[in-house]
């Protein structure tokens, strides 16, 4: 597998993208792309978890390979994600308060939201090594935030439009994302004729 | 169309609301009415034997879940409720990352990453916070188990259609003719969001009918009831 830098960034930005063609982080994505405004912020700070999380959990693995206790890998990893949950809340409750109304009940969400927690698995499997952990942890959160950003942009236009009343809700944004997951599969096969 | 999807109407509703393991099950299916754990409910049904392998592990997690906050419930100080129930939750999802390798290598495989994900499904915690920090421990254990076997249930239909249009087989087993050209489209990712779309639509239309049906029930007996009054004044 091609592991340059480039590369990792192009596969899980558009290629591999973490909602549109892994699945995950689904529920924020279904919940919080009604507004525009709401879903760049929740992307904004879903990248800012996932980012540092993306470094600590290198240095939290790191050292569980010191000491040979590699099973506890999923508490310690949910811990860590917690832990920074929490910072981030605090950090956005100091700096923007309208912001953190606004985010509200998803803010400690952020916590089982799969992505954040999907990124150090893969990181695990793969075997990258710091940097390529952080531009990984980069890319992919920002495929997720592209995402969201892209849905609900689409969901703001369909709410003038004329659905069945029946397919309102989740029916229609459950469409609309089949829709976007087939136009990033035209990506596929990027970067790798090179 | 599939083997399995004329029974999801045959069950019916549950008669008892207050009984948890059917609630679960059916009133309050966690992927068809709650719409929660989306992310392994879109990823790992392309095949049904995955699809009832994930919800068989989910199952297992939600059930010993669920007991076991039911148990500390009462020990455990509100502030940091959620952070025990993840360790909790976490545990449990390590015991099963171990008990599928043991069982099954090639659904291991399968399933990858997305069993330490279990952690992060949303039913798990959800169910913790609204059922298993309130009720006694016998309930909340059915509760789990109920709800873990509706989101079985859930993602073995959405891998019934998935399998059966995508690979023209179902379990395996292959169910046309050599001359059937597989739908890959409800193999790759679009074809889950359809699916499930699909399937919340035909849930929509269902209940709709019910609960107009319903309606027209309670109206006939207002009537009847108008009339009777009638007759008595008379």
């Amino acid at each position: 597998m091609n592991d340059s830098l480039g590369h990792i960034f192009i596969d899980s930005l558009l290629i591999n993208n973490f909602v549109l063609c892994v699945f995950l982080g689904m529920c924020s994505f279904i919940g919080l792309s009604q507004k525009f405004s709401t879903a760049w912020r929740m992307g904004v700070s879903v990248m800012f978890v996932i980012t540092v999380r993306g470094v600590l959990s290198y240095g939290a693995r790191q050292l569980m390979m010191s000491l040979h206790v590699e099973y506890l890998r999923i508490i310690v990893y949910i811990i860590i994600i917690a832990s920074t949950v929490q910072l981030t809340e605090m950090f956005i409750k100091k700096t923007s308060p309208a912001l953190f109304r606004e985010l509200g009940v998803y803010l400690p969400l952020i916590t089982t939201n799969c992505a954040v927690l999907a990124v150090p698995l893969f990181q695990d499997s793969r075997g990258y090594n710091l940097i390529q952990s952080t531009v990984f942890a980069i890319a992919a959160s920002g495929g997720y935030c592209l995402a969201l950003m892209l849905l609900s942009l689409i969901r703001e236009r369909t709410y003038l439009s004329d659905v069945p009343s029946l397919a309102k809700g989740t029916a229609l944004t459950l469409i609309l994302a089949a829709i976007l997951s087939m136009t990033f599969m035209g990506f596929a096969g990027m970067g790798t004729g090179s | 169309m599939s083997d399995n999807a004329p029974s999801c109407h045959s069950s019916g509703p549950a008669p008892a609301a207050d009984n948890p393991f059917l609630n679960g099950l059916w009133k309050q299916n966690p992927v068809f009415v709650q719409v929660l754990g989306m992310c392994p409910t879109l990823a790992i049904t392309n095949s049904v034997r995955n699809a009832i392998a994930m919800g068989l592990a989910t199952t297992f997690v939600l059930t010993g879940s669920n007991c076991m906050i039911s148990v500390v419930r009462k020990l455990v100080p509100k502030q940091v409720r959620i952070a025990t129930f993840i360790a909790i939750i976490a545990t449990m999802v390590t015991v099963v990352d171990y008990l599928v390798k043991a069982i099954s290598i090639p659904v291991y495989k399968a399933l990858g990453a997305y069993i330490p994900l279990i952690v992060a499904n949303c039913i798990i915690l959800e169910r913790a916070e609204a059922y298993a920090a309130r009720k006694p421990v016998w309930k909340s254990t059915m509760d789990g188990l109920g709800m873990g076997l509706g989101f079985a249930f859930a993602l073995s239909c959405l891998g019934t259609v998935r399998e059966v249009l995508g690979a023209g087989t179902w379990l395996g087993i292959p169910l046309f003719g050599p001359n059937f050209e597989p739908w890959v489209l409800f193999l790759l990712p679009p074809g889950g969001f359809i699916s499930l779309a699909l399937w919340l639509l035909t849930f929509a239309t269902w209940r709709d009918r019910k609960a107009k049906r319903e309606i027209a029930k309670a109206k006939a007996q207002e009537e009847k009831m108008h009339e009777e009054q009638l007759a008595v004044h008379a």
